[in-house]
């Protein structure tokens, strides 16, 4: 699967390095469309020499910036749980959105929205974590307690069932409680209206996942080489595998709770960083951040374009980029390897 | 054999009547509940002419067809369902999960945006015209899956998990179409997407009737074809079965009965899946007999969801289809962890 099979340090640096910068150029272009476009030379100046009367840089300030860089940091995120599921499980479909994660994150906000309304933003992101640890073990325990073990179809016919009997339950929910409107729009996946709050958690819970990521990198190349020889070389799959569920946990819980339900990003983006850069996590864990932020930033732009003056949902505009690609992952690998 | 044949026999009729008595208990009981209550004796009196206006109004324009409606798709996607895992050997197969049912609301939905832009509740030619909608969606993403999946032939597998995708594409593309629609009409497809019988009308009763009572005889009739396809292609070949031709046919059966469910009762899941499986366990594998048991089944059923879903968080109302997904995904995950 490797493009340059023997691409050095350098390549591959250099690979991020591209990749950084067509984030920073998609960020000014994030910034600078909107309902009155903004050029980059007012953007510039806004961040740089920022003027508090005029208003063009309180827009940027307020709603654009806040807003593109959640969408780096969520589409990151999304990627970087991606690709540490796919490596700890060896299961090319394994990612947030085919495990329910989302809809798990659902189910516990609708819960805390009908008998806690005044939550706080830290309780809401505590309560997403939460739905998406539930359905997360959910798919996890029907996969090993049947027979063949968690084989690609197993698992995504399992996350549709877990998926399925939340989102019913989150429905119900928010019937009788009249939330469809509340949480409509957050689980078609949107980064509309995200503010500086946001961002901040979004940075901070997700530094620790990250680090944490990187820091287990190493051992989960020698994990997606298979469980026996990762025990053979001394590792202790167990703990590994524990910090991996962590690093997945934060990462998609606070993406989540911030953006909704945005699919199919942690599916395809690991599939094209190992196909662009090889198998060492080292390298595809950071690629894979880039990658996946330069996705979501773009997307975002996209969902804002194509139907203006409407907002689309950006999960809607990444599922389409998504499902021709699951379905070219469904017709080779994943739909062969029983 | 002949008299293990004769107890099997018995054992169908005996299933056959019990299930139709029960169809008719529970809906004299659906009949009486209700936001406006009327008593098992009125509803009698009222059958027998001597009822008030009131109640007449009630029980035959309102509860009547609907409990006729979810009889009817519930019939109409157990036997679906049934079909498809007969054909594809698949014990997981059904329109739901291989993504029919939402081709199907996505075609429907497409025409309520051009052509309509309410919801039709009174109109007869929308009403009428709606499962002819449903059945071009539920034929194009049949295709589409089929096509998708072909690799020198179709494999069960890749078949369920193309389905997957194809479902995720159509659900996706409704997001982007429900947001141009007006509020209420969104919330309203949103709402019948679940699985809702929306509008129960006379209407959408003589829409749908047609359809089930040819498809589902047909299908019963098709059954030995089914049963050939148990023992595989070639044996089904060698006692003379034109396999590719039968197995389009039947396909047309079952993506027809599926699109023909959705259009009145939206995408309604896993219902067409658990069904047979709940059937094949009471009576064997003989699609001859599994075919007629799974349509009063999946008619009981739906109906007994659908009276739960209206009254049992009164006076909100549960679409029918999310009482059908949580008695039915525990069932379903089962299945997934006992096949291999």
């Amino acid at each position: 699967m490797k493009l340059f099979s023997r691409s050095s340090q350098l390549m591959k640096a250099l690979i991020i390095l591209i990749g950084i910068c067509l984030v920073i150029f998609s960020l000014g272009v994030s910034i600078s469309y909107g309902a009155t476009t903004i050029d980059l030379h007012t953007v510039w100046q806004a961040i740089f020499s920022f003027s508090e009367g005029e208003q063009a840089h309180q827009v940027i300030w307020e709603l654009r910036i806040p807003r593109a860089l959640a969408a780096v940091l969520v589409g990151a995120f999304l990627a970087v749980s991606g690709a540490v599921m796919q490596g700890m499980t060896r299961n090319p479909l394994a990612s947030p959105s085919i495990m329910g994660v989302t809809d798990g994150a659902a189910f516990m906000l609708v819960i805390i929205l009908a008998f806690y309304p005044a939550v706080s933003n830290i309780g809401f992101m505590v309560a997403s974590f939460i739905g998406a640890g539930i359905a997360v073990t959910l798919v996890f325990l029907v996969g090993s307690f049947s027979g063949n073990g968690l084989t690609p179809v197993k698992l995504a016919l399992a996350g549709v069932a877990i998926g399925t009997l939340l989102r019913s339950v989150s429905s119900i929910l928010s019937l009788h409680f009249q939330l469809e409107k509340d949480i409509g729009f957050w689980l078609a996946g949107g980064l509309d209206g995200v503010g500086w709050n946001a961002v901040t958690v979004l940075f901070f819970a997700g530094a620790i996942g990250m680090i944490l990521a990187l820091s287990i990198s190493k051992s989960i190349t020698v994990l997606s080489l298979g469980d026996d020889l990762s025990t053979g070389l001394g590792q202790n799959n167990t703990l590994i595998k524990i910090l991996g569920i962590i690093v997945v946990l934060l990462l998609t819980g606070v993406a989540v709770s911030v953006a909704g339900s945005v699919g199919f990003v942690g599916l395809i983006i690991p599939h094209i960083t190992r196909f662009i850069i090889g198998t060492d996590y080292r390298w595809i864990i950071p690629t894979s951040a880039v990658f996946g932020a330069l996705l979501l930033v773009n997307a975002d732009v996209v969902a804002r374009i194509i139907n203006a003056p409407f907002e689309t949902p950006v999960g809607a505009i990444t599922s389409i980029i998504g499902v021709p690609f699951f379905l070219y992952l469904a017709r080779g690998s994943g739909g062969d390897k029983k | 054999m002949i008299p293990l044949e004769k107890q099997k026999r018995r054992r169908f009729w005996m299933i056959i009547s019990a299930l139709i008595v029960g169809i008719i208990i529970f809906s004299f009981i659906s009949l009486h509940l209700g936001a406006i209550s009327i008593s098992p004796i009125e509803v009698i009196q009222t059958f027998m002419g001597q009822g008030t206006d009131r109640q007449e109004l009630v029980l035959f324009h309102f509860r009547m067809p609907g409990i006729i409606l979810a009889l009817l798709i519930g019939a109409g996607l157990a036997v679906s369902g049934t079909m498809m895992q007969g054909i594809t050997q698949n014990g997981l197969a059904d329109p739901g999960i291989l993504g029919i049912n939402s081709g199907a609301g996505f075609a429907i939905v497409l025409f309520l945006y051009f052509f309509q832009g309410a919801i039709p509740s009174t109109s007869a030619l929308s009403t009428y015209m709606l499962p002819f909608v449903a059945l071009v969606g539920a034929f194009t993403a049949a295709l589409l899956i089929y096509a998708i999946a072909w690799k020198k032939g179709v494999s069960p597998i890749r078949l369920v998990l193309v389905g997957i995708g194809v479902n995720a594409a159509f659900g996706a593309l409704l997001t982007i179409l429900q947001l141009r629609m007006d509020p209420q009409n969104y919330r309203q497809v949103t709402i019948w997407l679940t699985g809702e019988i929306w509008s129960a009308n006379w209407n959408f009763v003589f829409a749908l009737l047609p359809w089930m009572l040819i498809l589902i005889p047909v299908a019963i009739k098709k059954a030995s074809n089914l049963n050939v396809f148990h023992l595989g292609d070639d044996v089904a070949s060698g006692l003379g079965t034109h396999v590719e031709r039968e197995r389009g046919v039947l396909l047309f059966i079952a993506v027809a009965l599926a699109g023909a469910s959705v259009a009145a009762g939206g995408a309604i899941a896993f219902l067409g899946l658990v069904i047979p499986h709940i059937v094949r366990k009471l009576v064997g594998p003989l699609h001859h007999y599994v075919i007629p048991i799974s349509a009063l089944l999946g008619a009981f059923v739906l109906m007994i969801a659908d009276m739960i879903g209206s009254n049992i968080l009164a006076p909100t109302t549960i679409p029918v289809g999310i009482v059908v997904s949580i008695v039915s995904t525990p069932y379903f995950v089962y299945l997934l962890m006992k096949t291999k």
